[in-house]
């Protein structure tokens, strides 16, 4: 008897199986199922309300979910996230907090440092090299309340890099930044991505997401379509997505 | 005891004490209706740092009258110092919100405490002073309907009607104001008039309440009820009745229990009972009640399982 | 009687629990502030009165570790109290600590007005403005009781239970100083760092009812309120750097309550009347008033942050 040659699965970083989420009993996220191999780019996409935070933040374990499977690199997320960095909402967080900017890209490196171990000269010296990598080093000694919204937005991804994770999942990371910050950030994005890392980010504005992103989710609520942007991206399927809007920028 | 209660709660236990059982019904009443919209408005807390704020000002006014040579028990007098320090007290609350970086909660508590603790040390003064005789100020922190003078009743009912009749003036404006202030702006109204009516509402329902509730629990008349409401109806005015009848028939049974056990104070009862009536909607109130939820919950889980 | 003897005897052991109480609250009450749950110690504070005449009625034992164990069972049923009544009926925070807390306090003056636990002591008084200036050293007779084995046995048993509490709230805080700033700062982040946010945000509330338990006999609810408030939002004021917040707001508390204590026998003595005042009372009004100071000059009192 022969076995059945297995079919060759490209690996996946994370795998959502039939996540619920619900608030009080009015399902947010309903039964979605998704994918996102390795080394790929996605970008999450759907109308305001359409549970994408939800969706992301339920895939981590944040927020409670009434059903579903979600895994990492072949194991059950909790187990898997040392290999995870989470990027919130920039205003998900009081920016009045006191606490330097190089203090929030050390906080990257707890995984490392634990309780109580020092934060030795190589770990100060990689915090550092996390904010060169966004152009911020000269403001690692400025208060994090001092910041613009995009040079918070690039500090927020800086403590991500420091986690040296292989799975970045990004809350809106263009959401109120300037042109500059967006491009620094895409930038670095996409070195990620070249490293072999997997990105997913909730993305809004839809003339860019040919160009960013490699993959597309597009949802409300429960998933619309899932795959690579050139076939996922379009109009009658974003249409369906977020009703019945003009969207004469995207391909048909 | 239960005949007693009984007369107490038919007006029937002499006039002097229907008439504090109808003060503290329409304290109630104005409480929970003034209430639902503090409660709306996010707010439940700040009232409870106007009602600790007001003790240095009683104390003030009972040092000043007594001097003047006159009674330092009169409640007009002590309301009106009450009112004058729980205003500073709010005007310190502002500052330290619009000024600082403090958030709101911080500021509160700091004002509560701080000015709450002036009150002890002024309360100890007067203790000290007046030699054995006791000020009789200690029924303003936990309230007590016990020997209540008949003027005072009537301060407490009449000021009850009153509020009432200017919240049923402005509730337009104010559920507007505590739904959406930049449209209700838009519509054309004060916000900041409305907000400022609804402090001094609830202001005057913390001074109405201080001598039958207590400053301590005072800030449950105002809130307990609000969310008693909530939970049934999600319609403005609705929960504004709903909160000023559970109010009422709190403030009512509360007062009657408490003229038939002298020793039992009128503050905690009327907390008590509120809270009851909480419990109870918490559990079986349709839509949002816990047992309505669980039920809920489980037909989701199973639809989406199956 | 000397001036040192009279110091020693009368104002130092209140002082020094003052102090200890004032610790004790102040730090934990800078994450709670930077929590935005700094009303928490104000319902901490009032279900420590239920706690303890539960714990009397059903033990018939006023033993310190009995009545530990009830104030520490109410503050964790209050904590379960609010957020059950935050979610079903989608209330702020602050109201469902208003409704939870008047409830609770209003049952534990029932309690204790319709039971016999009045015996023991416990009365509503003594649990707002606590007793600071009762505990005192009567065995002192100068400076030279404070190295006399004898004599130090008879402090009051306030000041080692206070010294112990407030030694274990602050260890346990620099333990865990690092997750809890993550974790207090940004949860989201520190959940998905490997950080037990939840177990950390349930010991935080816990630390703060045993500082509010610890600190209730001696000083009582006010005070407690006062210190978990008010200095870490006047360190708040003065500094952006945390650990500098931390320490200002233990060096403020310190001061207000010694300079409280101090002024609240003294002061009226100086000015010609031959009384004392509530010491706890002044504590917290001084208290008040370096928060007020902070608010008008101090040099991060402002906003900073444009966005958000």
């Amino acid at each position: 008897m022969v076995s059945p040659t297995p079919i060759p699965m490209p690996e996946t970083a994370l795998t959502i199986t039939g996540l619920t989420v619900a608030y009080g009993s009015v399902p947010v996220v309903a039964t979605v199922s998704a994918r996102f191999p390795k080394g790929s780019m996605t970008a999450v996409i759907g109308p305001n309300g359409a549970g994408k935070s939800t969706l992301l933040k339920a895939a981590l374990g944040l927020i409670p979910a009434v059903t579903g499977d979600v895994r990492a690199f072949g194991q059950p997320v909790a187990k898997a996230m040392p290999r995870i960095a989470y990027v919130p909402q920039r205003a998900a967080v009081d920016w009045e907090f006191p606490a330097r900017v190089i203090d929030v890209v050390q906080m990257g490196l707890y995984r490392k440092t634990g309780l109580l171990r020092r934060m030795t000269p190589g770990l100060k010296a990689q915090a550092m090299a996390c904010l060169t990598r966004l152009g911020m080093q000269d403001f690692a000694d400025r208060q994090i309340g001092a910041l613009s919204g995009g040079q918070q937005q690039r500090v927020f991804l800086a403590r991500a890099l420091a986690q040296e994770a292989d799975l970045m999942i990004l809350d809106e990371p263009f959401a109120g930044v300037d042109a500059a910050t967006e491009s620094t950030i895409i930038s670095v994005l996409h070195g990620l991505r070249s490293e072999g890392k997997t990105v997913i980010a909730v993305h809004h504005d839809l003339s860019t997401v040919p160009a960013y992103f490699d993959r597309v989710l597009l949802m409300n609520r429960r998933v619309i379509a899932e795959g690579a942007t050139q076939s996922t991206f379009r109009r009658t399927l974003v249409a369906e997505a977020y009703g019945n809007t003009l969207l004469t920028a995207i391909p048909a | 005891m239960t005949d007693a209660l009984l007369h107490a709660l038919l007006f029937q236990g002499g006039y002097n004490a229907a008439l504090v059982s109808l003060g503290a019904a329409l304290l109630g009443l104005a409480a929970g209706a003034v209430g639902a919209f503090t409660t709306l408005r996010r707010r439940a807390l700040t009232s409870d740092a106007m009602a600790h704020a007001t003790l240095p000002g009683i104390g003030l006014a009972f040092l000043v009258m007594a001097a003047a040579g006159g009674d330092g028990r009169n409640l007009i007098g002590l309301l009106i110092g009450a009112g004058l320090s729980a205003a500073l007290g709010l005007f310190w609350l502002q500052r330290l919100t619009d000024r600082t970086r403090l958030t709101e909660d911080a500021a509160t508590g700091a004002i509560l405490s701080s000015f709450y603790g002036a009150g002890i040390v002024i309360l100890t003064v007067i203790q000290n002073l007046s030699l054995g005789r006791p000020a009789g100020l200690e029924g303003f922190l936990l309230g007590s309907t016990a020997g209540m003078l008949m003027s005072d009743a009537l301060l407490i009912a009449g000021g009850g009607a009153v509020i009432l009749a200017l919240l049923v003036i402005l509730r337009r404006a104010l559920a507007m104001t505590a739904f959406d202030p930049s449209h209700a702006r838009m519509m054309g109204v004060n916000t900041r008039a409305a907000d400022m009516a609804l402090l001094l509402l609830t202001l005057a329902c913390v001074l109405l309440g201080l001598r039958v509730v207590g400053l301590i629990m005072i800030v449950a008349l105002l809130i307990t009820p609000a969310l008693t409401a909530r939970l049934w109806s999600d319609r403005v005015g609705v929960v504004a009745l709903m909160a000023g009848a559970i109010g009422a028939v709190a403030g009512h049974l509360g007062a009657a229990l408490s003229l038939v056990l002298p020793d039992l104070p009128t503050g905690p009862a009327i907390v008590l009972i509120t809270f009851a009536a909480f419990l109870l909607s918490a559990l079986f109130a349709p839509g949002r009640g816990l047992i309505a939820r669980a039920l809920a919950r489980a037909r989701l889980s199973t639809s989406v399982r199956t | 009687m000397t001036f040192g003897a009279e110091f020693v005897a009368l104002t130092l052991p209140p002082m020094v629990i003052a102090v200890l109480a004032a610790l004790g609250c102040a730090a934990p009450g800078n994450f709670l502030l930077l929590r935005g749950q700094s009303m928490l110690g104000d319902a901490m504070s009032h279900v420590v009165l239920p706690g303890i005449v539960a714990a009397f009625l059903l033990t018939g034992s006023a033993a310190q570790p009995i009545m530990l164990a009830g104030a520490l069972a109410a503050a964790t049923l209050s904590s379960l109290m609010i957020e059950a009544i935050r979610r079903t009926t989608n209330a702020d925070p602050g109201a469902a600590m208003g409704v939870t807390f008047t409830a609770m306090f209003a049952a534990g003056v029932l309690l204790l007005e319709t039971s016999g636990a009045g015996a023991v002591h416990l009365d509503v008084e003594h649990a707002l403005y606590g007793n600071l200036e009762g505990l005192i050293w009567l065995d002192a007779t100068g400076w030279a009781s404070l190295a006399d084995p004898a004599a130090l046995a008879t402090l009051p048993p306030e000041l080692p239970a206070l010294a112990l509490a407030t030694t274990l709230i602050l260890v346990t805080l620099a333990l865990v100083w690092r997750p809890l700033t993550i974790a207090t700062f940004d949860e989201g982040f520190a959940a998905t760092s490997g950080i037990p946010t939840r177990w950390l945000s349930a010991g935080l509330t816990g630390l703060t009812a045993l500082a509010a338990v610890a600190a209730f006999s001696a000083v009582g609810s006010i005070l407690t309120i006062a210190m978990l408030i008010c200095p870490p939002a006047t360190a708040r004021l003065l500094t952006d750097s945390l650990p500098r917040q931390m320490t200002l707001s233990l060096l403020i508390a310190a001061a207000a309550a010694a300079l409280g204590t101090i002024a609240a026998g003294y002061l009226p003595l100086a000015l010609g009347v031959s009384f004392s005042v509530s010491a706890a009372g002044s504590i917290a009004t001084l208290s008040g008033l370096f928060l007020a100071l902070a608010a008008t000059f101090g040099p991060r009192r402002h906003r900073r942050s444009a966005a958000a």
